[in-house]
């Protein structure tokens, strides 16, 4: 064992298995466990491990926070504004705090003298009351008399360009930042609704248009899809003389901790919040939210505990969604496929919120020496969207990977060879290299070749998305005498299952099985771990993980060393012994070195070291590997040109995620990213009725997602890419998962039809509309 | 959800006398005065029921349950080789019944593609012909539309993307039952029973109302009556039928249109009588005669089939954002006709 008190370098894996791994030297920070071998030298990490709660779930035991029951709980509910756009001058709640059920009335769109409260959207929240059944606080909900002015509204973003559109707010009321973390640009003007451009640039496009044999051009129109999260946004708040206690559905306990000190003045040892089961969140549950504020707010009111959960109605209408979004690309190529230029320009409405743009893939997916962006977000009367499964890069790349399709199909090159050309990546040129065998690539034919009404046809989309790290992310494990162990961080389930992916972390470093370590997170009571947003989870909390079991293991090597008559540096683990490297012969117990300890337990906290390369970026307590992370998904479908429905049938989706920690995790992860994505492609669309401005379709019947029987084959393969960064040298897959589906199977449906579908969701009526089997209506 | 009493009928006479309240009629109040008033209303399975008064649009002083109501989800053969449908037979019962499959599959094929198992294995038969319709804004309460006493249509100017293409004036809902497609285009008629147990029997095509005869109901169903039976009647063993239905997704959805058609074809394969219906086409069932009349005493081919098709669709009034059901009806039309008319291949036992 190298001595690990001060810097040292140390060689590690580096690169694809199976596409030339080799070796790289670095140096390592002190106190820092030495490189880990690739997987297929490894007991537990890599292995496809049942997650630890799965029974728990099928099984119907595990504890949800609507399922928290406190004693002399109350329920709250909040009453939401009618109107897409009102002032109110007046709200009475005399009468619904009379009703005997009410424990608490909160006014939460408080009207002032001056200008009185304005609501700026249909189902924004204006008041809130606890009572002591949910019956109660319905009753007690109609009992509340608003006086409502109606103001002109916009929903859509088209009309609200306009400049004679209703403005949704002015300079001073816009809002500077967007709602879930992610950073905006400040001090861009606006212009009536629109406000912008955020720019991006390199190079000239001009000359670079001016240097194309080629040019392609496209407009791309994304619709809003909301998160539909199976276990609605839930919290059960607790407000009490020594401290707050929140049980929420959360992907960020630590980041709700912070919120509510700051909001109700309180010191951080005072709030504590807890989540245990989790029933998704997809960036919607990242934040405190208004109902979260509302909830704590009731509680102290009532000094009582209050539970409030969203119905399903709420949950569609107001608990964030992906923005629309309608882009324009402009890409520049030579006739060998070289890129000379891109220009976007892109408007997205979040609603009343900001982050409605397309990312970066046109920027950063294709080498390209001249780029342009102007991405603007328009404000409208509608709820506020927030992050949703890779923000910004999956409208991104529906809009750019069908015009690389379009591209390749133009220089008469096969999509495939287009992109070998013009894509940096060794990793996606490996992920394309295994898609396209596994799909049968080379049966692909020209469009429109089947006889009969359904075609089919194979696409091909690559994603692109950054692998992020929470810094601010520690994990403790702990030793008992009896040799018992337990891994301890705030980080949450979002239902990845991460915590079986902590115990397979502590497992491997201390020779033991996954199921012997007993893992308790989701508790701001333990040490502070990372959000389970932008893929970060996995690689944020499991250096440490191993980094504190490999701390913790040093007493324990000493105490077997004595035992054994040994040198503390020669000692290893295996199968449940600590043995002295080398002679097998000599070994104890892990738990009879255990049993040596001088206290009764022994514990290390370790936090997330820098990446061993180095970040690209750092900002507060959030960081970015300087690798991206890739993906390549191919899909086939069926189009049924009569009927305009269109069927996917198979998806090939080939991800990466650095070391791959958990393979049957990933692959389920994978598939639920590619499930969404299909859903995205052909079904899910928030409507608002263009007169009131009011979703038609907030439930989920009429909100349309895919089901069991609209799911493909999905045949998921996952590289094993090492990059020689951290202690387990592992990356999220969850947004990954989720960008390439939607354009792949747009460029598989031209590839059927010989049409380009360049709006979502792919329905029967868009693709009866493309097809021109009825007369087009202005 | 407010609170109401329950009931549970023993008898057809007991629920026919408790059932003094029609749930359209109950929906009608004006928002400001809903509240319990006196009316019973009866449940079935409760699939539609539950979601109406889980979103306050229905409030019941009395709920009566028909579900404890011996023999009610009786499926028999009659005498004359017909078939009686209790009305509280389950979707998955019809579904899965061996003679139905066999005597009458546009049947068993649009109860099996009907919601997702779980609900069909509690949706009744009876239930699943009064529901009320599936229109986003008769769903929603901020919404006063006609159907629910009020003066406006909100989807003919709004988001009429699932909407009627005939007709749908002054109201655009879609009749919701994929069933009664299939139940029209066979001939069926319905018994209704009162709590002197008189017999009311219909057509089923007549039980239905469309908006110009009844804007707030979209049936028959009178106060104390109760729907107990459907009567299949007996069909030459001459007869094809064919049920087909397409919804955006092949999951839990709703159907985009959903087309039935009865051919009884002469041994050289002529067209001696054709029943073509359309659901989700109108506010009720739609009985496409032009399309009918146009196969009278021809072969059915890929030509007669498409000129039909086209007839069905001739008379067709698209609102603005559902004109693609045109196309998408005449494809399944032509298709359930040539289907109808394939030979037939027996099933290997």
């Amino acid at each position: 064992m190298a001595s690990d008190d001060k810097p040292h370098a140390e060689r590690f894996p580096f690169g694809i298995v199976g596409a030339g791994l080799g070796v790289v030297t670095r140096q390592l920070p002190p106190d820092e466990p030495p490189p880990l071998a690739p997987n297929a030298d490894l007991a537990v990490i890599g292995r496809p491990v049942p997650r630890q709660n799965g029974r728990a779930k099928v099984t119907g035991a595990t504890r949800f926070t609507v399922d928290i029951s406190l004693p002399g709980m109350l329920h709250g509910r909040i009453l939401r504004s009618p109107l897409a756009h009102a002032e109110i001058h007046g709200i009475d709640v005399t009468a619904a705090a009379r009703h005997p059920g009410t424990r608490a009335v909160l006014v939460v769109a408080r009207p002032d003298e001056l200008t009185g409260a304005t609501l700026r959207y249909v189902g924004a929240p204006v008041a809130a009351v606890a009572a002591v059944s949910m019956v109660a606080a319905a009753e007690a909900l109609r009992l509340i008399r608003v006086d409502y002015q109606s103001l002109p509204f916009v929903a859509d973003m088209d009309e609200a360009r306009n400049a004679t559109a209703p403005p949704v707010f002015d300079a001073a009321s816009a809002p500077a930042g967007y709602a879930s973390g992610f950073p905006a640009r400040l001090n861009l003007p606006l212009d009536g609704n629109v406000r912008g451009p955020a720019t991006d640039g390199r190079g000239d496009t001009a000359e670079g248009f001016a240097e194309a044999d080629l040019v392609v051009e496209g407009e791309y129109r994304t619709q809003v899809q909301t998160h539909c999260c199976l276990e609605p946004h839930a919290i059960v708040a607790d407000w009490r003389a020594d401290g707050l206690t929140v049980y929420m559905s959360t992907q960020f306990t630590a980041g709700v901790r912070h919120e509510l000190a700051e909001a109700f003045g309180l010191p951080l040892d005072r709030v504590r919040v807890i989540v245990d089961g989790m029933g998704g969140g997809f960036g919607s549950k990242s934040t405190l939210g208004s109902y979260g504020r509302i909830a704590v707010a009731l509680s102290r009111q009532a000094q009582a505990p209050v539970r409030l959960v969203l119905d399903r109605q709420e949950e569609q209408m107001d608990s964030g969604n992906r923005p629309a979004t309608w882009q324009r690309l402009r890409i520049g190529a030579k006739r060998d496929g070289s890129l000379t230029a891109i220009s976007l320009v892109s408007y997205g409405t979040a609603g009343v919120a900001l982050g409605a743009g397309v990312g970066n893939v046109a920027q950063a997916l294709y080498a390209c020496p001249n780029f342009a962006a102007a991405q603007y977000d328009v404000f409208t009367n509608a709820s506020p969207g927030c992050a949703m499964r890779a923000p910004g890069n999956a409208p991104g790349a529906f809009g750019l990977e069908q015009a690389i399709d379009e591209l390749a199909e133009r220089l008469q090159l096969d999509p495939l060879t287009l992109r070998d050309h013009i894509d940096p990546s060794p990793v996606r040129r490996e992920e394309r290299r295994i898609g396209a065998e596994r799909i049968g690539w080379r049966r692909r034919h020209a469009p429109g070749a089947d006889p009969g009404p359904i075609k089919r046809g194979m696409g091909v989309a690559q994603s692109l998305w950054g692998a992020n790290v929470q810094t601010n992310s520690a994990c403790e494990v702990r030793v008992m005498r009896d040799g018992s162990v337990e891994v301890l961080s705030s980080v949450q389930d979002i239902g990845t299952g991460i915590g079986t992916v902590l115990a397979q972390t502590v497992a491997e470093v201390l020779g033991l099985h996954s199921e012997a370590i007993t893992v308790r997170i989701g508790d701001t009571e333990f040490p502070a771990g990372p959000p389970s947003y932008g893929s970060r989870t996995t690689a944020s909390i499991t250096p440490p993980a191993r980094a504190a079991a490999w701390r913790v293991l040093r007493p324990l090597f000493r105490e077997a060393a004595l035992a054994l008559n040994a040198a503390a540096e020669d000692m290893a683990v295996r199968d449940g012994r600590i043995l002295v490297r080398g002679d097998s012969g000599r070994s104890i117990d892990f738990r009879d070195a255990a049993a040596r300890l001088r206290t009764d337990r022994i514990s290390a906290v370790a936090s997330r070291s820098d990446d061993y390369g180095g970040f690209r970026w750092r900002m507060a307590d959030a960081a970015q590997a300087r690798q991206d992370l890739g993906g390549v998904q191919f899909a086939a479908v069926a189009v049924d040109t009569e009927t305009g429905v269109i069927r996917v049938e198979r998806v090939v989706a080939v991800q990466d995620c650095g070391r791959p920690m958990n393979p049957l995790l990933i692959e389920s992860q994978v598939q639920g990213g590619v499930l969404m994505g299909l859903s995205y492609a052909l079904f899910e669309e928030r409507i608002l009725d263009r007169h009131t401005g009011r979703m038609v379709n907030p439930n989920l019947e009429q909100y349309k997602l895919a089901g069991a029987c609209d799911t493909p084959a999905i045949d998921v393969v996952v590289l094993e890419n090492y990059q020689a960064n951290s202690a387990t040298d592992a990356y999220g897959i969850a947004e990954p998962a989720n960008i390439a589906t939607a354009p792949a199977i747009a460029n598989a449906v031209y590839n059927a039809i010989g049409l380009r579908l360049r709006a979502l969701p792919m329905t029967p009526a868009a693709v009866l509309a493309a097809l021109g089997k009825f007369p087009a209506r202005s | 959800m407010n609170r109401f009493t329950w009931a549970t009928a023993r008898t057809i006479a007991e629920a026919a006398a408790a059932a003094s309240t029609i749930v359209a009629d109950a929906m009608t109040a004006l928002p400001e005065t809903a509240g319990p008033g006196d009316g019973t209303i009866v449940k079935a399975g409760g699939i539609d029921i539950l979601d109406l008064l889980k979103e306050n649009l229905l409030v019941p002083a009395r709920v009566a349950s028909l579900r404890d109501i011996p023999d009610l989800d009786a499926i028999v053969e009659e005498a004359d080789s017909g078939c009686r449908l209790g009305a509280m037979a389950t979707l998955a019962g019809l579904a899965a019944h061996p003679l139905l499959r066999q005597r009458y599959p546009a049947v068993t094929d649009a109860a099996g593609e009907s919601a997702s198992p779980q609900i069909r294995n509690l949706a009744t038969l009876g239930g699943n012909l009064l529901q009320r319709p599936r229109c986003w804004y008769f769903r929603a309460a901020e919404y006063r539309c006609l159907r629910k006493g009020g003066g406006n249509c909100f989807a003919i100017p709004g988001e009429n993307q699932y909407h009627a293409i005939f007709g749908n004036r002054p109201c655009a809902i879609v009749h919701p039952s994929t069933v009664a497609t299939a139940l029209v285009a066979l001939g069926a008629t319905v018994d209704l029973i009162d709590a002197e147990g008189a017999v009311r029997r219909l057509s089923l095509e007549d039980f239905f109302l469309p908006p110009e005869r009844d804007l707030q109901r979209e049936n028959d169903l009178r106060p104390h009556e109760i729907l107990t039976a459907i009567n299949l009647p007996p069909l030459p063993t001459s007869a094809r039928m064919v049920h087909l239905r397409q919804g955006e997704k092949d999951a839990f959805d709703w159907p985009l249109a959903d087309v039935a058609v009865l051919l009884d074809l002469s041994p050289e394969g002529i067209c001696r009588s054709a029943s073509i219906v359309l659901g989700a086409a109108a506010p009720v069932p739609h009985r496409a005669k032009p399309a009918e009349n146009a196969l009278l005493g021809k072969h059915i081919d890929e030509s007669t089939a498409g000129a039909a098709a086209r007839a069905a669709l001739a008379g067709a009034t698209p609102l603005a954002k559902n004109a693609y059901k045109t196309p998408l009806f005449e494809a399944l039309i032509r298709r359930a006709l040539l289907k109808a008319a394939a030979p037939i291949v027996k099933e290997r036992g």
